[in-house]
């Protein structure tokens, strides 16, 4: 506890320093003899207080890194090399019993169905009770008056009524927020979210968000908004990480993500996207599919579908910080670049 | 930003589809007989027009009767009550048999292509039978069409033997179009088409949809809950709240400018993607009420801003509430004007998402917090 | 909750109605005329007569139905015609030892598939399930009454670790449990096995775990409950068979419960008995399914949902 002290009083400086370093993250699932690489060389930063935006499209491995992150990978899966480490300490093959005191505790996490994210048969203020028993030395009335708090904090409303009652009994969006109250019931300095408001109606989606929002600023805790809508990232993420096939292919600050993009597949994203807020010509999509696992290319996997891709791309990018202070993975910014100079993969319009 | 095809479609204005005090109840069964001992008003008096040519569509949250709409039209449910004209053909009035002679011409696509296609059939048998029920296309020219088709849904020749278990899901809405198309329709409903497809995969699909649109001179109902897709499609839109409809007008108009209480709060509601743009929330109290006993009066009054005694007693009829416009634009809203103008204000905080949260129980957080370190 | 029970206990009344009939029907819709059945086929007129009346046998059916309606309702079941003593006498004297053996079958059934169903649900595809699944198999298709052979012959004749025979101490009670609640314990295994799989995948275990909660409240306190409630359906209706199971067990290992009480006056032609037995099995047979229900309810708070 003293080490952990004496690196939360660092983060009273300016320096963004980081609550959680991911570094070469590497999860597989094992099917028969075949290996599905999930998350294939995953890192990134998440700077203390502020908020890291995992955004990809389905099988872009951006949950399973989340549930990396808690070693909560079920068989047959595996963590199979790479780092994890929350200030300081490292969480890949950390011990079970560590991981425990961590989970609901330090690090917590939300999931995208609320409908059945909490166990039927226990009531809510059981299931909030429980976390709070696990990691605070509270007798049973000090459980149940932080528990009652917390459902407050949330904004549920007559929160003595809803301890005795059934989630079956409480709409999708009240139950997302006692997921919330879960999570936060024990302070945590990091949630991870996980698609919290994709199964949410979109007025519930923002009422959630903003709760997520301000409460992270009253507990200061940082958050990795795990997501699929670019919408949510804009507006809820200081730092973005954009993920494709198992790896990040770009990473910068939310601004210059969105007014500046620099990998082909943000890009595409973005011109993808329809949108409420403004009138748009025809979307640009991108071309083709994401390939199944055993048919992946060597090198670039985005490579098949980019418009730009030539001959180098057959080699795997590194992820690298380029001039304007994106991290990208494309050969476009290298000097070893063999196709078209001077290509601009995103007009500002 | 009108083209020369707008105009001429603006010119025929023929209307295709009249959708006439449209109800659809579902009994709720109980007690020891299974009486029917209440109902689901799904969809509730509602009357609309799609005309030929255009993109018409329905949005709203969950539970607020767009996709029952569709459904009933197409007679997947009967209807309560209402009268459907297509092609001024009242289409509840027919009988089976000539209902399925109008299936041709009224084909639906859903959200999950894969729950709608045989998985033990191939997409050459799928197609097929499509046509073979219809008879809308002679035995001979089938397989041509069949290649046809899924070259228009940009899909290859010889994909047309494999099963739907081997396409991806943005492929399999292609199938799922291709076989609404093969045959000939006039109207297509898309109940949530690309709702389940990632961003980059709906993009090729709405742009294929408006492709066939200017091609074929197809007519869109277009059902989803996504605003962004639905502002990119439409010509006009209808915006459903627990079985009514609460607003109806233009594309542009319904965006730029809002004028139910409700549209306004879903509008803002959603995510802009522009991290320097973040729109104004407005958080509406409570959840949706059940459609089993929807509120009385104006059906948004539970949770409206803006609501007063009269809005828990009368219903506010669908109406066009600003003559001088020319856009068509009409609100079910006691207020719509006042509210535009400010002479009518809220009377709940709309930008605190914690209601009831109290200075009490933050203060005790906090102390907790001090505690821990 | 109230509600719940009393609209059950309102719905049991068809039910029992049922069951009077069809047990009434056993005795007066088969072919043949009970009386000259008893009598015997060389009897005098007279005395099958006599029979006739005594039985009330020469009253139209529906009377026949409701005379036998109002004894039932008031326990009174008639008398044995071997013995002339009065059949719920016959039936209380056994019905302990019967209740007693499906009761402690159930038991050993639940206690010993929930264990076996756990074990294999936590650690799937290893050698242990596999193991055990395999075992499961050969006690799900294994007759009781043979395997009740079986475990004489082995542990009673050639070990001589149990008696093989009678009712009463637990040394004679081992064998027939066995007997009995092996297949059940079978069902109950891969029941449970194959609901806790179901139930171990699902998001709320996995929250469970995000918590921080230790992997065996994982299994005990958050998958268990939710995945006992399909078992116990199941296991309500073992304790259903186990009664009609009793009638061979009780054979096999010369118990003198209703199974052979059952039986013997099958053998006797003694119809009274028979009727009331069947009756009082199958009004224990509807109790415990009111039961099951009751008790799924409890543990399923959603049910009222649907």
């Amino acid at each position: 506890m003293a080490e952990e002290l004496q690196q939360t009083n660092v983060g009273l400086d300016e320096s963004p320093e980081a609550v959680l370093k991911v570094d070469d993250l590497r999860t597989s699932f094992f099917v028969g003899k075949s290996e599905v690489k999930a998350v294939d060389g995953v890192s990134f930063e998440v700077p203390k207080g502020k908020t890291l935006g995992i955004v990809g499209e389905s099988g872009s491995g951006k949950s399973i890194t989340a549930l990396s992150i808690l070693n909560l990978i079920e068989k047959p899966g595996e963590i199979k090399g790479g780092s994890i480490k929350y200030k300081g300490e490292e969480l890949v093959n950390a011990k079970i019993s560590r991981m425990r005191k961590i989970r609901g505790n330090e690090i917590s996490m939300i999931f995208q169905e609320p409908m059945t994210s909490l166990n039927p048969v226990y009531t809510i203020g059981d299931q909030l009770s429980e976390v709070i028993k696990i990691h605070q030395k509270f007798g049973p009335k000090k459980q149940k008056e932080r528990a009652i708090e917390m459902l407050k904090l949330v904004g549920i409303p007559s929160p003595e009524k809803r301890m005795k009652q059934y989630p079956y009994e409480l709409s999708g969006g009240m139950r997302q927020r006692v997921m919330i109250a879960i999570a936060l019931a024990c302070k945590p300095e990091l949630l991870i979210s996980d698609e919290p408001t994709t199964a949410l109606d979109v007025t519930i989606q923002a009422q959630i968000l903003e709760l997520i929002k301000e409460l992270q600023e009253e507990i200061g805790m940082s958050v990795i908004m795990i997501t699929h809508d670019l919408g949510v990232v804009a507006e809820t993420c200081d730092y973005v990480a954009v993920m494709y096939a198992g790896r990040v292919v770009e990473y910068a600050d939310v601004y210059t993500l969105f007014e500046n993009p620099k990998h082909p597949y943000t890009v595409g994203l973005l011109n993808s996207l329809p949108r409420h807020d403004i009138e748009q010509d025809e979307l640009v999509p991108i071309k083709g599919n994401v390939p199944a696992p055993h048919e992946m290319p060597p090198g670039c996997k985005f490579a098949p579908r980019c418009p730009f891709a030539s001959d180098i791309c057959k080699e795997m990018p590194e992820l690298k910080k380029i001039d304007d202070g994106n991290d990208v993975r494309c050969w476009i910014y290298d000097e070893r670049w063999d196709g078209e100079k001077g290509v601009k993969v995103y007009e500002n319009k | 930003m009108k083209t020369s095809e707008d105009i001429l479609r603006e010119e025929e204005n023929e209307e295709i589809l009249r959708v006439e005090g449209l109800k659809q109840y579902f009994p709720i069964k109980g007690g020891f007989f299974g009486r029917t001992v209440n109902h689901v008003k799904a969809v509730d008096d509602i009357t609309f027009t799609v005309n030929k040519g255009e993109t018409v569509s329905i949005v709203g949250e969950s539970g607020c009767g767009k996709s029952t709409t569709g459904r009933s039209i197409l007679r997947l449910e009967e209807p309560t009550e209402g009268k459907v004209f297509f092609e001024g053909k009242d289409i509840l009035a027919q009988s089976k048999k000539e209902m399925r002679d109008m299936r041709d011409d009224l084909q639906i696509i859903f959200q999950d292509p894969y729950a709608s296609l045989n998985p033990r059939m191939t997409v050459k048998a799928t197609l097929m039978e499509a046509m073979e029920i219809t008879g809308a296309v002679p035995k001979r020219e089938r397989e041509q069409r069949v290649i046809d088709l899924l070259e228009t849904v940009g899909l290859q020749r010889h994909q047309m033997h494999r099963y739907p278990h081997e396409f991806s899901g943005g492929q399999r809405q292609r199938i799922g179009i291709a076989r609404a198309l093969s045959v000939n329709p006039k109207l297509i409903i898309c109940d949530e088409a690309v709702s389940a497809l990632d961003v980059s995969i709906q993009a090729q699909v709405l742009n294929l949809l408006k492709k066939l649109q200017r091609e074929m001179g197809l007519t869109y109902l277009f059902i989803a809950h996504d605003l962004g897709v639905v502002r990119h499609i439409s010509d006009r839109i209808i915006v459903m709240y627990l079985g009514k409809i609460v607003e109806y007008g233009d594309t542009k108009s319904i965006f730029e400018n809002p004028q139910h209480p409700y549209t306004k709060a879903l509008l803002s509601a959603i995510p802009v993607a522009d991290p320097r743009n973040k729109s104004d929330r407005i958080f509406l109290r409570g959840d949706i009420p059940s459609p089993i006993d929807p509120p009385t009066g104006c059906r948004f009054h539970t949770r409206c801003p803006f609501a007063t005694d009269l809005c828990k007693t009368d219903t506010p009829v669908l109406e066009n509430k600003d003559p001088e416009s020319n856009a068509k634009h009409e609100v079910a809203c006691h207020y719509a004007l006042d509210i535009q103008s400010g002479k009518h204000e809220a009377n709940y905080e709309m930008r605190d998402v914690r209601k009831n949260i109290d200075d009490e129980s933050l203060e005790a957080l906090e102390g907790q917090e001090e505690e821990r370190y | 909750m109230i509600r719940f029970i009393t609209q059950r206990l309102i719905q049991l009344i068809p039910v029992l109605f049922g069951v009077t009939i069809l047990v009434f029907g056993i005795l007066h819709l088969t072919p043949g005329d009970p009386a000259l059945i008893m009598a015997g086929e060389s009897a005098p007129e007279a005395t099958v007569n006599a029979i006739r009346r005594r039985l009330g046998l020469d009253n139209p059916l529906h009377i026949q139905y409701f005379d036998f309606l109002k004894n039932v309702l008031t326990l009174d079941f008639g008398t044995s015609i071997r013995d002339n003593i009065p059949v719920s006498d016959h039936i209380s004297a056994r019905f302990f030892i019967t209740f007693e053996l499906a009761v402690i079958s159930t038991a050993f059934s639940i206690f010993a598939g929930l264990l076996v169903g756990i074990v294999s649900a936590v650690w799937k595809y290893s050698f242990w399930d596999v193991s055990l699944m395999v075992i499961t198999l050969f006690g799900l298709s294994m007759p009781n009454f043979w395997l009740g052979l079986m475990l004489i012959q082995w542990f009673s004749i050639n070990l001589g670790w149990f008696a093989p025979t009678g009712w009463g101490n637990p040394n004679q009670m081992v064998l027939p449990v066995i007997a009995l609640g092996t297949a059940g314990a079978a069902i109950i295994a891969r029941m449970t096995r194959s609901s806790m799989l179901d139930v171990i995948g699902q998001d709320y275990i996995r929250t469970a775990r995000a918590k921080g909660v230790k992997e065996r409240s994982v299994i005990f306190k958050h998958a268990l409950k939710n995945a006992l409630i399909p078992v116990v359906t199941v296991a309500g209706l073992q304790f259903g068979y186990f009664l009609s199971g009793s009638v061979l067990t009780e054979s096999v290992f010369a118990i003198n419960g209703l199974g052979r009480l059952i039986i013997d006056s099958i053998f006797a032609r003694d119809f009274p008995v028979v009727q009331g037995t069947v009756l009082v099995l199958a009004v224990m047979f509807v109790t415990v399914n009111f039961l099951v229900d009751i008790t799924y309810k409890f543990l399923n708070k959603r049910v009222d949902l649907n």
